[in-house]
């Protein structure tokens, strides 16, 4: 199975731990990602509050670049964002016409040329579910996640909007990463709030309107006695995990959730090392929680150096002189 | 004012401006969005409300309003509304119309857009180091005391880049977006 791969900003960085588990367990099960060379921003949902145009043609030079290497037919994305923008502009090219105009009108100016349809955009956890299938998984596990009581959240983006009357998964009330993480051994529990909102870019913006929707959903899961939050989104993992503290300060609580990728949890039930699944990234250690399933690890104390040197250069600004 | 809905009026240029649009006229009033809406306390307006204001040509009040800004874009609303309207979508329209007016002076949000998209446009990839320094330096910086430990947290972690990526083709996308700018201005 192979697929163009599009890894989005945060997974360069921010969400290490997920792109870290993602090329190990795509790697075990037989998931062939070939990176769209050159790819940009996908422009999240910044590019759109300002100028649409430039938003979908942002957009579309990713689906151009990916359309035309190697023959590649299905985009897969494992950030949510990423993943609801790049489809969404593929949709939304092909059923209103102006905009694909001039979104090619645009790209033309680049030289490059999208025909909406041309690819199928997919989210990872699709492709591990339906494709790889979880029979094929549940047969690979080794150390099955036995004891660990884990709430499955999805957020927005990956669920929602349908396009066409159809989502690989129900727009409120999803289930397959519950599957998912049934065939790995987890007891899921019951998580109501598992399709809400984690208030995205909100903790920059106002931050009290974001901390109260992760108060809900970090409270939703420990009324459940979730040991940890399993997540397919850079964003949600974010603001659920590094946030936590501060959601904490905010409301005088003490939530001590820890919230990791799913395919964390594949890697750890195929019996990967969790320093190699990027497993001690997360602000709210995993380790308790994962001793339930005898994985031990060494955590990072906070404060410790980071792993690369730092860059002694000026921080760049846009607009800066020589930058443009 | 022209009818609602008719040419020129404000309704119309909201609808032209949103992809699938012309469904907004046929709002039934039912407030299934604002119910679903997780920062509907926060906004000033629900979206119930300012479609029945757009409809009704108050455009001033409707580009002033902060229920744009406080739209997360989670597509709660536009997964429920029963008659399909695009809600998300039109919430982006009126973002930027109220950007192209200036008429947002009572949110955040507008800056932070425009920090981010400006590392976008410099590098080619977001940079959320530098987005998050130079948006909370120039957005009451005192009140960010807790972001200290969070940045600390996020360095030790080794999840902040502290150099941006440059992709290779910026010069092909800054084509792109310099000729789609060019293309919206005539819209």
């Amino acid at each position: 199975m192979r697929y163009a791969y599009y890894p989005g900003c945060s997974l360069g960085r921010s969400a290490w731990p997920y792109d870290a588990s993602t090329r190990a367990v795509s790697e075990a099960l037989g998931l062939e990602l070939v990176e769209v060379d050159d790819w940009n921003c996908c422009g999240a949902s910044e590019y759109f509050s300002l100028n649409k145009t430039a938003a979908y043609a942002l957009v579309a030079r990713n689906l151009a670049l990916a359309a035309r290497q190697d023959g590649l037919k299905q985009l897969l994305a494992p950030c949510s964002m990423c993943y609801l923008n790049l489809r969404k502009t593929d949709h939304y090219m092909g059923k209103y016409p102006k905009l694909g105009k001039t979104t090619n009108a645009a790209l033309a100016a680049g030289g490059l040329n999208y025909t909406p349809g041309s690819l199928e955009v997919r989210h990872l956890l699709d492709a591990v579910v339906n494709d790889v299938g979880l029979e094929a998984i549940a047969a690979k596990v080794t150390q099955p996640l036995a004891g660990l009581r884990v709430a499955c959240y999805y957020g927005c983006l990956m669920v929602r909007p349908e396009f066409n009357g159809s989502s690989f998964d129900d727009p409120e009330y999803p289930i397959q990463l519950d599957r998912l993480m049934q065939a790995l051994g987890a007891e899921v529990v019951d998580f109501p709030l598992k399709a809400h909102c984690c208030g995205g870019h909100m903790t920059q913006i106002s931050a009290d309107t974001a901390f109260e929707l992760i108060r809900r959903l970090l409270h939703n899961a420990a009324e459940y006695q979730a040991d940890l939050i399993v997540t397919v989104c850079p964003m949600c993992q974010l603001n659920l995990d590094a946030y936590q503290p501060q959601v904490n300060r905010h409301f005088k609580t003490d939530y001590h959730i820890p919230v990791l990728y799913f395919t964390q949890m594949i890697g750890l039930a195929l019996g990967m090392a969790p320093e190699r699944l990027g497993v001690g990234g997360e602000f709210v250690s995993a380790a308790e929680a994962l001793a339930k399933i005898g994985e031990t690890f060494e955590v990072a104390p906070a404060g410790a150096p980071a792993r690369r040197k730092r860059d002694e250069k000026a921080l760049p600004m846009p607009g800066q002189k020589g930058e443009a | 004012m022209p009818n609602p809905g008719s040419n020129g009026s404000f309704q119309h240029r909201v609808i032209e401006a949103t992809p699938g649009g012309e469904v907004l006229i046929t709002c039934l009033q039912c407030g299934t969005c604002g119910g679903s809406c997780p920062s509907g306390p926060d906004m000033d307006h629900t979206p119930r409300r300012l479609f029945a204001m757009i409809g009704a040509g108050m455009q001033d009040e409707v580009l002033r309003s902060n229920t744009p800004w406080y739209c997360v874009s989670c597509y709660y609303c536009m997964v429920r509304c029963p008659k399909e309207i695009p809600i998300t979508d039109i919430m982006y329209t009126l973002k930027n119309m109220a950007v192209k007016a200036k008429l947002y002076d009572d949110s955040d949000a507008p800056d932070w857009s425009k920090s981010f998209i400006g590392y976008v446009e410099s590098y080619g990839r977001s940079f959320e180091l530098g987005l998050a320094t130079r948006y909370h330096l120039t957005h009451k910086p005192l009140s960010k005391v807790g972001l200290g430990s969070f940045g600390l947290g996020m360095l030790s972690k080794d999840r902040l880049s502290l150099r941006p990526h440059r992709i290779k083709g910026i010069g092909q996308l800054r084509a792109i977006l310099g000729k789609a700018k060019e293309l919206e201005a005539v819209q």
